[in-house]
Protein backbone atom coordinates (compact mmCIF):
# COMPACT_ATOMS: atom_id res chain seq x y z
CA UNK A 1 0.00 0.00 0.00
CA UNK A 2 1.41 2.97 -1.16
CA UNK A 3 0.63 6.80 -1.88
CA UNK A 4 0.40 6.15 -5.15
CA UNK A 5 -1.80 3.01 -5.24
CA UNK A 6 -4.39 4.60 -2.63
CA UNK A 7 -4.36 7.88 -4.94
CA UNK A 8 -4.94 5.38 -7.82
CA UNK A 9 -7.86 3.83 -6.17
CA UNK A 10 -8.64 7.74 -5.26
CA UNK A 11 -7.60 7.96 -1.61
CA UNK A 12 -5.71 10.57 -0.56
CA UNK A 13 -3.52 9.54 2.27
CA UNK A 14 -0.40 11.81 3.81
CA UNK A 15 2.68 9.41 4.64
CA UNK A 16 4.21 9.79 7.83
CA UNK A 17 7.12 8.32 9.14
CA UNK A 18 6.86 5.15 11.25
CA UNK A 19 9.61 6.48 13.80
CA UNK A 20 9.33 10.04 14.17
CA UNK A 21 5.82 10.49 13.07
CA UNK A 22 6.58 13.78 10.86
CA UNK A 23 4.73 14.22 7.52
CA UNK A 24 6.59 12.80 4.80
CA UNK A 25 5.85 14.89 1.63
CA UNK A 26 6.06 15.03 -1.07
CA UNK A 27 5.13 11.25 -1.12
CA UNK A 28 8.84 9.03 -0.67
CA UNK A 29 9.52 5.58 0.50
CA UNK A 30 11.37 7.00 3.60
CA UNK A 31 11.34 10.04 5.85
CA UNK A 32 13.56 12.41 4.77
CA UNK A 33 14.12 14.11 8.66
CA UNK A 34 15.39 10.75 10.23
CA UNK A 35 15.19 8.53 6.75
CA UNK A 36 12.92 5.93 8.96
CA UNK A 37 9.99 3.80 7.26
CA UNK A 38 6.28 5.51 5.66
CA UNK A 39 3.19 4.66 6.70
CA UNK A 40 -0.04 6.11 5.60
CA UNK A 41 -2.20 8.29 7.61
CA UNK A 42 -6.23 7.53 7.75
CA UNK A 43 -7.61 9.84 4.64
CA UNK A 44 -10.34 12.74 5.04
CA UNK A 45 -8.05 15.06 5.59
CA UNK A 46 -8.94 18.90 6.04
CA UNK A 47 -6.20 21.59 4.52
CA UNK A 48 -5.79 24.96 4.47
CA UNK A 49 -6.43 27.44 0.92
CA UNK A 50 -3.20 29.50 1.35
CA UNK A 51 -3.20 30.70 -2.67
CA UNK A 52 -5.83 30.44 -5.57
CA UNK A 53 -5.91 31.82 -9.12
CA UNK A 54 -7.98 30.65 -12.28
CA UNK A 55 -7.48 29.06 -15.85
CA UNK A 56 -10.27 29.81 -17.81
CA UNK A 57 -13.34 28.89 -16.05
CA UNK A 58 -11.64 26.69 -13.64
CA UNK A 59 -10.40 27.86 -10.43
CA UNK A 60 -6.75 25.95 -8.89
CA UNK A 61 -5.55 26.50 -5.61
CA UNK A 62 -2.41 25.44 -3.35
CA UNK A 63 -3.78 23.65 -0.38
CA UNK A 64 -1.96 22.95 2.83
CA UNK A 65 -2.35 20.17 5.33
CA UNK A 66 -0.09 21.05 7.71
CA UNK A 67 4.18 19.78 6.16
CA UNK A 68 1.94 18.53 2.80
CA UNK A 69 0.85 21.02 0.16
CA UNK A 70 -0.96 19.85 -3.13
CA UNK A 71 -2.13 22.08 -6.42
CA UNK A 72 -5.44 21.18 -6.67
CA UNK A 73 -9.09 21.86 -8.75
CA UNK A 74 -11.91 23.58 -7.00
CA UNK A 75 -15.19 24.57 -8.60
CA UNK A 76 -16.16 27.38 -6.44
CA UNK A 77 -14.51 30.48 -6.44
CA UNK A 78 -12.18 30.06 -3.08
CA UNK A 79 -10.90 32.62 -0.56
CA UNK A 80 -7.26 32.34 1.39
CA UNK A 81 -7.67 30.77 4.64
CA UNK A 82 -10.85 29.05 3.43
CA UNK A 83 -11.40 25.10 4.96
CA UNK A 84 -11.35 22.09 2.41
CA UNK A 85 -11.21 18.60 1.71
CA UNK A 86 -10.11 16.57 -1.11
CA UNK A 87 -13.33 15.39 -2.88
CA UNK A 88 -11.60 13.45 -5.83
CA UNK A 89 -8.30 12.64 -6.90
CA UNK A 90 -6.05 9.81 -9.27
CA UNK A 91 -3.89 8.93 -11.76
CA UNK A 92 -5.33 9.88 -15.32
CA UNK A 93 -2.72 9.76 -17.71
CA UNK A 94 0.07 8.59 -15.97
CA UNK A 95 -0.42 12.30 -13.98
CA UNK A 96 -1.56 13.11 -10.56
CA UNK A 97 -5.03 15.26 -9.65
CA UNK A 98 -6.63 16.31 -6.91
CA UNK A 99 -10.08 18.37 -6.45
CA UNK A 100 -11.07 19.89 -3.19
CA UNK A 101 -14.40 21.27 -1.93
CA UNK B 1 43.05 29.43 -4.53
CA UNK B 2 43.47 30.84 -8.05
CA UNK B 3 41.66 33.45 -9.50
CA UNK B 4 39.49 32.45 -11.90
CA UNK B 5 38.30 34.45 -15.06
CA UNK B 6 36.08 34.43 -18.16
CA UNK B 7 38.61 34.72 -21.29
CA UNK B 8 36.02 34.64 -24.19
CA UNK B 9 32.61 34.06 -24.97
CA UNK B 10 30.28 32.62 -28.02
CA UNK B 11 26.46 32.82 -28.72
CA UNK B 12 24.25 32.56 -31.21
CA UNK B 13 20.42 33.87 -32.02
CA UNK B 14 17.59 32.71 -30.15
CA UNK B 15 15.18 31.56 -32.49
CA UNK B 16 12.29 28.82 -32.48
CA UNK B 17 14.19 26.90 -34.87
CA UNK B 18 14.37 23.05 -34.96
CA UNK B 19 17.80 23.06 -34.87
CA UNK B 20 19.97 19.78 -32.94
CA UNK B 21 21.01 20.26 -29.93
CA UNK B 22 24.67 19.20 -31.01
CA UNK B 23 24.32 21.60 -34.16
CA UNK B 24 23.68 24.63 -31.40
CA UNK B 25 26.29 23.10 -28.90
CA UNK B 26 28.75 23.52 -31.93
CA UNK B 27 27.91 27.18 -33.09
CA UNK B 28 28.26 29.08 -29.40
CA UNK B 29 31.31 27.59 -29.59
CA UNK B 30 32.64 28.69 -33.06
CA UNK B 31 31.12 32.00 -31.66
CA UNK B 32 33.67 31.95 -28.99
CA UNK B 33 36.66 30.03 -30.47
CA UNK B 34 36.57 32.74 -33.71
CA UNK B 35 35.63 35.64 -31.87
CA UNK B 36 38.65 35.39 -29.72
CA UNK B 37 41.61 33.84 -31.34
CA UNK B 38 42.31 31.27 -28.37
CA UNK B 39 43.94 28.20 -28.91
CA UNK B 40 41.55 24.90 -28.84
CA UNK B 41 44.45 23.00 -27.83
CA UNK B 42 44.76 24.86 -24.37
CA UNK B 43 41.06 23.28 -23.68
CA UNK B 44 41.39 20.59 -20.45
CA UNK B 45 37.83 20.48 -19.65
CA UNK B 46 34.47 20.70 -21.49
CA UNK B 47 31.35 21.34 -19.63
CA UNK B 48 27.58 21.35 -21.83
CA UNK B 49 24.72 22.57 -19.93
CA UNK B 50 21.05 21.56 -21.11
CA UNK B 51 18.35 19.45 -20.06
CA UNK B 52 17.57 17.38 -23.66
CA UNK B 53 17.91 13.89 -23.29
CA UNK B 54 20.51 13.60 -26.13
CA UNK B 55 23.10 11.85 -24.36
CA UNK B 56 27.28 12.18 -24.34
CA UNK B 57 26.92 16.00 -25.87
CA UNK B 58 30.41 17.14 -23.87
CA UNK B 59 32.20 14.18 -25.87
CA UNK B 60 30.17 15.54 -29.01
CA UNK B 61 30.83 18.84 -28.52
CA UNK B 62 34.43 17.97 -28.15
CA UNK B 63 34.92 15.89 -31.08
CA UNK B 64 33.22 18.14 -33.90
CA UNK B 65 34.49 21.36 -32.41
CA UNK B 66 38.14 19.59 -32.96
CA UNK B 67 38.80 19.67 -28.81
CA UNK B 68 40.74 17.14 -26.94
CA UNK B 69 40.13 17.70 -23.27
CA UNK B 70 40.73 15.42 -20.35
CA UNK B 71 37.33 16.18 -18.38
CA UNK B 72 33.93 16.42 -20.95
CA UNK B 73 30.68 15.46 -19.23
CA UNK B 74 27.00 17.73 -19.00
CA UNK B 75 25.69 19.66 -15.99
CA UNK B 76 21.97 19.69 -16.04
CA UNK B 77 20.26 21.59 -13.46
CA UNK B 78 16.59 23.05 -14.73
CA UNK B 79 16.57 26.34 -15.53
CA UNK B 80 19.82 27.15 -13.82
CA UNK B 81 21.90 24.65 -15.41
CA UNK B 82 23.73 27.17 -17.23
CA UNK B 83 25.27 29.37 -13.91
CA UNK B 84 25.56 25.43 -12.38
CA UNK B 85 28.21 24.16 -15.03
CA UNK B 86 29.94 27.50 -15.12
CA UNK B 87 30.38 27.31 -11.03
CA UNK B 88 31.58 23.42 -12.28
CA UNK B 89 33.92 24.70 -13.95
CA UNK B 90 35.52 27.47 -12.13
CA UNK B 91 35.24 24.42 -9.13
CA UNK B 92 37.68 22.29 -11.78
CA UNK B 93 40.43 25.20 -12.30
CA UNK B 94 40.18 26.30 -8.72
CA UNK B 95 41.29 22.87 -7.49
CA UNK B 96 43.85 22.69 -10.31
CA UNK B 97 42.43 19.59 -11.77
CA UNK B 98 42.12 21.92 -15.41
CA UNK B 99 43.38 25.51 -16.08
CA UNK B 100 40.64 26.11 -19.18
CA UNK B 101 37.33 24.89 -19.39
CA UNK B 102 34.76 25.40 -21.88
CA UNK B 103 31.17 25.81 -20.77
CA UNK B 104 28.79 25.16 -23.77
CA UNK B 105 24.96 25.69 -23.16
CA UNK B 106 22.03 24.48 -24.62
CA UNK B 107 18.24 24.22 -25.72
CA UNK B 108 15.59 23.59 -28.37
CA UNK B 109 12.44 24.80 -28.14
CA UNK B 110 10.60 21.82 -27.45
CA UNK B 111 12.81 21.15 -24.07
CA UNK B 112 12.25 18.44 -21.86
CA UNK B 113 13.27 20.47 -19.23
CA UNK B 114 10.19 22.68 -18.85
CA UNK B 115 8.34 20.57 -16.37
CA UNK B 116 9.33 18.96 -13.60
CA UNK B 117 7.46 15.12 -13.69
CA UNK B 118 8.87 14.32 -10.35
CA UNK B 119 7.00 17.37 -8.27
CA UNK B 120 3.59 15.44 -8.31
CA UNK B 121 2.73 17.39 -5.34
CA UNK B 122 2.01 19.74 -8.26
CA UNK B 123 -1.19 17.37 -9.20
CA UNK B 124 -2.64 18.32 -12.54
CA UNK B 125 -0.78 22.11 -12.60
CA UNK B 126 2.06 20.58 -13.83
CA UNK B 127 3.47 23.50 -16.31
CA UNK B 128 5.58 26.77 -14.79
CA UNK B 129 2.82 28.88 -15.08
CA UNK B 130 0.13 27.49 -12.60
CA UNK B 131 3.62 27.90 -9.95
CA UNK B 132 3.78 31.83 -11.30
CA UNK B 133 -0.07 32.27 -10.99
CA UNK B 134 0.61 31.07 -7.01
CA UNK B 135 3.56 33.32 -7.07
CA UNK B 136 2.06 36.44 -9.28
CA UNK B 137 -1.13 36.48 -6.73
CA UNK B 138 0.85 36.21 -3.60
CA UNK B 139 2.83 38.94 -4.86
CA UNK B 140 0.50 41.31 -5.57
CA UNK B 141 -1.60 40.73 -2.72
CA UNK B 142 0.98 41.19 -0.22
CA UNK B 143 2.53 44.22 -1.18
CA UNK B 144 -0.64 45.63 -3.04
CA UNK B 145 0.95 45.64 -6.62
CA UNK B 146 -1.16 45.68 -9.93
CA UNK B 147 -1.17 43.59 -12.51
CA UNK B 148 0.04 46.92 -14.73
CA UNK B 149 2.63 47.24 -12.75
CA UNK B 150 4.01 44.35 -13.32
CA UNK B 151 3.29 44.17 -16.45
CA UNK B 152 6.31 46.96 -16.71
CA UNK B 153 8.21 44.04 -16.46
CA UNK B 154 8.07 42.84 -20.09
CA UNK B 155 7.80 46.54 -21.69
CA UNK B 156 10.60 47.39 -20.10
CA UNK B 157 12.80 43.80 -21.11
CA UNK B 158 11.04 43.64 -24.69
CA UNK B 159 12.24 47.30 -25.03
CA UNK B 160 15.98 45.84 -24.07
CA UNK B 161 15.74 43.11 -26.18
CA UNK B 162 15.30 45.80 -28.89
CA UNK B 163 19.32 45.96 -28.97
CA UNK B 164 19.87 42.57 -28.55
CA UNK B 165 20.60 40.97 -31.92
CA UNK B 166 20.11 37.76 -30.28
CA UNK B 167 17.07 38.06 -28.74
CA UNK B 168 13.87 36.46 -29.87
CA UNK B 169 12.00 39.46 -29.11
CA UNK B 170 12.38 42.12 -31.78
CA UNK B 171 9.01 44.68 -30.84
CA UNK B 172 8.32 46.60 -28.23
CA UNK B 173 5.49 46.37 -26.30
CA UNK B 174 3.35 48.81 -24.30
CA UNK B 175 1.01 48.25 -21.14
CA UNK B 176 -1.84 48.39 -22.96
CA UNK B 177 -0.54 45.43 -24.87
CA UNK B 178 0.54 43.15 -22.28
CA UNK B 179 -2.87 43.60 -20.43
CA UNK B 180 -4.55 43.14 -23.49
CA UNK B 181 -2.23 39.49 -24.56
CA UNK B 182 -4.09 36.61 -24.10
CA UNK B 183 -4.69 36.00 -20.79
CA UNK B 184 -2.96 32.43 -19.45
CA UNK B 185 -4.36 32.63 -16.16
CA UNK B 186 -6.14 35.08 -13.92
CA UNK B 187 -2.63 36.07 -13.01
CA UNK B 188 -0.22 35.59 -15.85
CA UNK B 189 -0.44 36.95 -19.71
CA UNK B 190 0.66 35.73 -22.07
CA UNK B 191 3.77 38.76 -22.66
CA UNK B 192 4.49 38.35 -18.76
CA UNK B 193 6.15 34.66 -19.91
CA UNK B 194 9.30 33.88 -21.41
CA UNK B 195 9.31 31.78 -24.15
CA UNK B 196 11.17 28.46 -24.31
CA UNK B 197 13.67 28.57 -27.66
CA UNK B 198 16.09 27.09 -29.02
CA UNK B 199 19.68 28.25 -28.06
CA UNK B 200 23.09 28.23 -27.08
CA UNK B 201 25.76 30.38 -25.47
CA UNK B 202 29.49 29.08 -24.32
CA UNK B 203 31.81 30.75 -22.15
CA UNK B 204 35.61 30.26 -21.44
CA UNK B 205 37.14 29.84 -18.22
CA UNK B 206 40.35 29.82 -17.72
CA UNK B 207 42.91 30.09 -14.90
CA UNK B 208 44.88 33.83 -13.49
CA UNK B 209 48.12 32.29 -15.17
CA UNK B 210 46.26 30.92 -18.40
CA UNK B 211 43.91 34.01 -18.86
CA UNK B 212 46.74 36.61 -19.12
CA UNK B 213 48.17 34.73 -22.23
CA UNK B 214 44.60 33.97 -23.41
CA UNK B 215 42.68 37.41 -23.57
CA UNK B 216 43.51 41.16 -22.95
CA UNK B 217 40.27 41.71 -20.89
CA UNK B 218 39.60 39.18 -18.37
CA UNK B 219 36.53 39.42 -16.33
CA UNK B 220 36.68 37.89 -13.19
CA UNK B 221 34.22 35.77 -11.30
CA UNK B 222 34.71 37.14 -7.94
CA UNK B 223 31.60 35.85 -6.05
CA UNK B 224 29.68 32.81 -6.14
CA UNK B 225 26.76 31.73 -3.98
CA UNK B 226 24.91 29.08 -4.44
CA UNK B 227 21.06 27.71 -2.47
CA UNK B 228 19.21 24.58 -2.93
CA UNK B 229 15.92 25.16 -0.67
CA UNK B 230 13.85 22.27 -1.67
CA UNK B 231 12.56 20.20 -5.29
CA UNK B 232 9.23 20.47 -5.14
CA UNK B 233 7.57 24.23 -5.84
CA UNK B 234 5.00 23.51 -3.15
CA UNK B 235 7.99 23.33 -0.37
CA UNK B 236 8.73 27.22 -1.00
CA UNK B 237 7.87 28.68 2.48
CA UNK B 238 6.70 31.88 0.75
CA UNK B 239 4.77 32.55 -2.13
CA UNK B 240 6.35 36.25 -2.28
CA UNK B 241 9.88 35.96 -2.15
CA UNK B 242 12.71 34.02 -3.26
CA UNK B 243 14.24 31.86 -0.21
CA UNK B 244 17.36 30.23 -2.18
CA UNK B 245 18.05 33.77 -4.22
CA UNK B 246 18.66 35.55 -0.86
CA UNK B 247 20.92 33.18 0.53
CA UNK B 248 22.76 32.59 -2.74
CA UNK B 249 22.87 36.76 -3.57
CA UNK B 250 24.41 36.72 0.64
CA UNK B 251 27.03 34.55 -0.12
CA UNK B 252 27.81 35.58 -3.70
CA UNK B 253 28.36 39.47 -2.31
CA UNK B 254 30.09 38.10 0.92
CA UNK B 255 32.38 36.13 -1.22
CA UNK B 256 33.26 39.48 -3.88
CA UNK B 257 33.26 41.34 -0.38
CA UNK B 258 30.92 43.72 -1.87
CA UNK B 259 27.01 45.04 -1.22
CA UNK B 260 23.93 45.11 -3.57
CA UNK B 261 24.50 48.76 -3.48
CA UNK B 262 28.02 48.70 -5.80
CA UNK B 263 26.24 46.26 -8.35
CA UNK B 264 26.19 48.21 -12.01
CA UNK B 265 24.61 45.86 -14.35
CA UNK B 266 22.49 42.78 -13.29
CA UNK B 267 21.06 40.06 -15.26
CA UNK B 268 17.87 38.55 -13.37
CA UNK B 269 16.03 35.60 -14.15
CA UNK B 270 12.63 37.08 -15.37
CA UNK B 271 11.04 33.74 -15.99
CA UNK B 272 7.43 35.09 -15.53
CA UNK B 273 7.15 38.96 -14.51
CA UNK B 274 6.44 39.08 -10.93
CA UNK B 275 10.01 36.68 -10.97
CA UNK B 276 11.86 40.41 -11.69
CA UNK B 277 10.92 42.03 -8.90
CA UNK B 278 10.51 39.26 -6.16
CA UNK B 279 14.39 38.33 -7.25
CA UNK B 280 15.38 42.54 -7.57
CA UNK B 281 13.95 42.33 -3.39
CA UNK B 282 15.67 39.00 -2.84
CA UNK B 283 19.01 40.22 -3.39
CA UNK B 284 18.95 43.20 -1.77
CA UNK B 285 18.87 45.69 -4.94
CA UNK B 286 15.62 47.17 -3.28
CA UNK B 287 13.66 46.77 0.05
CA UNK B 288 11.24 44.20 0.19
CA UNK B 289 7.71 45.15 -1.30
CA UNK B 290 9.97 47.77 -3.54
CA UNK B 291 10.43 45.82 -6.68
CA UNK B 292 7.74 47.13 -9.24
CA UNK B 293 8.65 50.83 -8.23
CA UNK B 294 12.00 49.96 -8.93
CA UNK B 295 10.84 47.88 -12.23
CA UNK B 296 9.21 51.54 -13.05
CA UNK B 297 11.69 54.03 -11.93
CA UNK B 298 14.56 51.78 -14.41
CA UNK B 299 12.07 52.11 -17.40
CA UNK B 300 11.36 55.58 -16.50
CA UNK B 301 15.19 56.77 -16.42
CA UNK B 302 15.74 54.71 -19.53
CA UNK B 303 18.58 52.90 -16.92
CA UNK B 304 19.81 49.35 -18.61
CA UNK B 305 21.15 48.68 -15.39
CA UNK B 306 18.63 45.36 -15.04
CA UNK B 307 18.57 42.94 -17.71
CA UNK B 308 20.30 44.92 -20.38
CA UNK B 309 19.92 41.97 -22.75
CA UNK B 310 16.17 41.94 -22.15
CA UNK B 311 16.07 39.39 -19.79
CA UNK B 312 14.66 35.89 -20.41
CA UNK B 313 11.25 37.70 -21.26
CA UNK B 314 12.64 39.62 -23.92
CA UNK B 315 15.88 37.53 -25.13
CA UNK B 316 13.88 34.36 -24.85
CA UNK B 317 14.82 31.23 -22.65
CA UNK B 318 16.44 28.34 -24.06
CA UNK B 319 16.81 26.52 -20.36
CA UNK B 320 20.11 25.46 -20.37
CA UNK B 321 21.82 28.48 -22.20
CA UNK B 322 20.14 31.06 -20.13
CA UNK B 323 22.55 31.39 -16.99
CA UNK B 324 25.43 31.56 -19.47
CA UNK B 325 23.98 33.90 -21.85
CA UNK B 326 23.51 36.19 -19.19
CA UNK B 327 27.28 35.75 -17.80
CA UNK B 328 28.05 36.60 -21.84
CA UNK B 329 25.98 39.98 -20.90
CA UNK B 330 27.40 40.80 -17.85
CA UNK B 331 30.61 40.45 -19.68
CA UNK B 332 30.49 42.25 -22.68
CA UNK B 333 29.00 44.65 -20.21
CA UNK B 334 32.29 44.87 -17.83
CA UNK B 335 34.42 45.34 -21.26
CA UNK B 336 31.93 47.96 -22.08
CA UNK B 337 31.54 45.96 -25.77
CA UNK B 338 27.66 46.25 -25.25
CA UNK B 339 26.72 48.21 -28.22
CA UNK B 340 23.23 50.11 -27.22
CA UNK B 341 22.96 48.07 -24.21
CA UNK B 342 25.78 49.48 -22.83
CA UNK B 343 25.77 50.70 -18.34
CA UNK B 344 28.26 53.36 -18.70
CA UNK B 345 31.21 52.97 -16.78
CA UNK B 346 29.88 49.46 -15.32
CA UNK B 347 32.61 47.64 -13.17
CA UNK B 348 30.80 45.34 -10.64
CA UNK B 349 27.90 43.04 -12.76
CA UNK B 350 25.68 40.17 -11.39
CA UNK B 351 23.72 36.83 -12.35
CA UNK B 352 20.58 35.59 -11.07
CA UNK B 353 19.68 32.79 -12.27
CA UNK B 354 17.31 29.65 -11.00
CA UNK B 355 15.25 26.72 -11.33
CA UNK B 356 11.70 26.01 -10.88
CA UNK B 357 10.36 28.61 -9.08
CA UNK B 358 13.25 29.30 -6.89
CA UNK B 359 13.61 26.19 -5.16
CA UNK B 360 16.99 26.63 -6.30
CA UNK B 361 19.41 29.62 -7.42
CA UNK B 362 22.56 30.88 -8.19
CA UNK B 363 24.25 34.17 -8.48
CA UNK B 364 27.71 34.98 -9.50
CA UNK B 365 29.15 38.35 -9.34
CA UNK B 366 31.66 39.24 -12.25
CA UNK B 367 34.37 42.34 -12.24
CA UNK B 368 36.69 43.59 -14.56
ZN1 LIG C 1 11.20 10.29 10.46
Amino acid sequence: MTFESELAGGRFCIPECISCKKTVWPPAPRCSHCLGRVRLQDGNHTGTVIEFSKKENEYFCMVEFGAARIMAGIKHSPKVGQKVRVCRCGIRDGDYYFEVE
Amino acid sequence: MTRVAIAACGIIPFTRNDQSIESALLESAADLFKSSQVDRDSVDAVLVSTNSNSKYLAPILSETAGLRPDTAHTVENLCNSGTNAMVSGYSYIASGLADVVLVSGAERYDSPGQVLKWDRSRGSFMHPVFWASMLAKSYKRRFSVSDEQLAMVPVKNHRHARDNPNAISKKACSIQDVMESKKITDDIRLLDCSRSCTGSASILLASEDAARGLCKEPVWITGIGQKTTSAGFTKNESLSSLESTRIAADAALHMAGHTPKEIDVAEIHDAFSVCEPMALESIGLCGSGCGADMVKHLYDTESRMINPRGGLIGSGHPLGATGIAQAVEITQQLRAKAAKRQVDGARIGLVHNMSAAGTSSTVLVLER
